[in-house]
């Protein structure tokens, strides 16, 4: 599931009262549905957990942490089996038209309406790191390279999946294009409502990975990510960020709004 | 292992030895971490109309819980693999659990009915004991497989094809598991019902 959050909303369109309930709801969410920060996780690990761990020493807040390093360790570990596993030229399945979700999900921290509005005439694509031409990028400017389309299935995190039609530009087309260093390890993206994630180089050069400009035929709506989102077949939604506004590639592998709390680094499918 | 070496009498030999021991209590914690685990993420997004008590579940929340099952998946894998190896190579296997005949089955079946099903001899299978047996590796096998599209429906095309994609690898994966846990709690109330069985799974004897 792609999610952002709102550590900066801009919700222009709404009145002041509006706002204050929708903030309200958003928390009451936030609150709901992330029980616990990473920290948390262990000190719930509740009847099953704990009459499984008795045996170690997890009384402490010292014993919490070590387990909590070794899961870690092995995520960690879980990353480079899936990169081992990563088969470049594998593609995602692609469906008929027919079979596409309808009304596809709106994926977010907040409510719909907390989206981000971005402004065409400001919106920049930042393009940062490792590569040759850092000029921003314009949205007309994306429009007008090739487009190419793709009607994929989008899994959440969660379990749930939904099959969805996006079009815009492949992500290594872009690349070559403002010259990037394709032997850099990550390409990092940093989006308009605060979220941030990375992204592997391999994944980045896979021919299903898209700058999305459009989804379903029309420009890309602001709940699914205008002005663009990158569309990664090959990634759990968490790895599918909107609005993105940043890009950068490095080799200093970047964290993510869900990577850092404890969901996988690698994500992939 | 301890028994005195020079005995004249046949030393009984255990009645598991203790690599299978070990093998058994390895995959018995692996179940029990991909279980509870497993009810968690099922909650994150359930697919039939009820939720597991989180009492029951392991993780705290959706990122803990994809770390412990993700962490337990190589227990249950590699534990599992060194079992088949040891199990196909020793001939343990083979001559534990098969024969096994519809026949055999049937009048093991009908003799449970009527209360009369013998087990005399720990580490020697009815035929009832043997489909179980059986049953529960088909079962992990299933959960394995299914478990792999789930986790990389892209990279294993052929296996996703085979489960019928993704949606359907849910359901698979979600019934394996009810079925799994069927025969833990069978086998685990029969081990209870006749505890030398248990002894024996512990001290070998």
């Amino acid at each position: 599931m792609e999610t952002g959050f709102f550590s900066r909303p801009r919700p222009a369109p709404l009145a002041p009262a509006e706002e204050a309930a929708a903030l309200k709801a958003a928390r009451g969410l936030l609150a709901a549905r992330l029980p616990s920060s990473r920290r948390g996780f262990l000190r719930r690990l509740t009847l099953g957990g704990v009459a499984l761990l008795s045996g170690c020493s997890l009384r402490g807040d010292d014993g919490g942490d070590s387990v909590e390093q070794a899961l870690m360790a092995i995520s960690r570990f879980n990353d480079a089996a899936q990169g081992w596993l990563f088969d470049p030229a594998a593609l995602a399945p692609t469906y008929p038209g027919s079979m596409i979700t309808r009304p596809f999900p709106f994926n977010g921290f907040y409510p719909e309406a907390l989206a981000p509005v971005v402004d065409e005439a400001d919106y920049q694509l930042e393009v940062r790191g490792r590569v040759a031409d850092r000029r921003p990028w314009r949205l007309a400017q994306l429009w007008a390279l090739p487009q190419q389309e793709q009607i994929t299935r989008h899994i959440c995190v969660e379990g749930w999946s939904a099959i969805g039609r996006w079009g815009g530009v492949p992500f290594a087309d872009f690349l070559r294009r403002v010259g990037a260093d394709l032997g850099a390890r990550y390409v990092g993206f940093e989006c308009a409502d605060g979220y941030y994630t990375a992204i592997d180089m391999p994944t980045a050069l896979h021919p299903q990975t898209l700058i999305a400009l459009s989804y379903d035929g029309q420009v890309l709506p602001r709940s699914y990510g205008f002005p663009m989102k990158l569309r990664i077949p090959t990634k759990l939604g968490y790895k599918n960020p909107k609005h993105v506004r940043a890009l950068f590639v490095t080799d200093r592998r970047p964290g993510g709004y869900w990577e850092d709390q404890g969901y996988n680094w690698f994500g992939g499918l | 292992m301890s028994a005195p070496a020079a005995s004249p009498a046949l030393p009984a030999a255990p009645v598991h030895a203790a690599w299978l021991r070990l093998c058994h209590w390895a995959n018995a914690l692996a179940v029990v971490l991909m279980m509870a685990s497993g009810w968690r993420i099922y909650n994150a997004s359930p697919l039939f109309g009820f939720t597991f008590p989180p009492g029951w579940t392991l993780g705290g929340w959706l990122g803990g819980a994809l770390q412990w099952h993700f962490a337990a998946m190589w227990l249950l894998v590699a534990n599992g693999l060194v079992y088949l190896a040891a199990g196909i190579a020793g001939g343990g296997l083979r001559r534990r659990l098969l024969p096994l005949s519809p026949a055999g089955l049937g009048c093991d079946l009908r003799a449970a009915l009527r209360g009369r099903l013998q087990h005399p001899q720990a580490g020697r299978y009815n035929q009832l004991q043997r489909a179980a047996y059986l049953f529960a590796l088909a079962v992990l096998a299933v959960l394995a497989m299914s478990g792999l599209v789930l986790w990389k429906p892209v990279q294993f095309e052929l296996l996703r094809g085979l489960l019928g994609g993704y949606e359907a690898a849910r359901r698979v994966h979600f019934f394996a598991m009810a079925a799994l846990l069927a025969f833990v709690l069978g086998h685990a109330a029969l081990a209870l019902l006749v505890p030398r069985t248990l002894v024996a799974m512990v001290r070998g004897r």
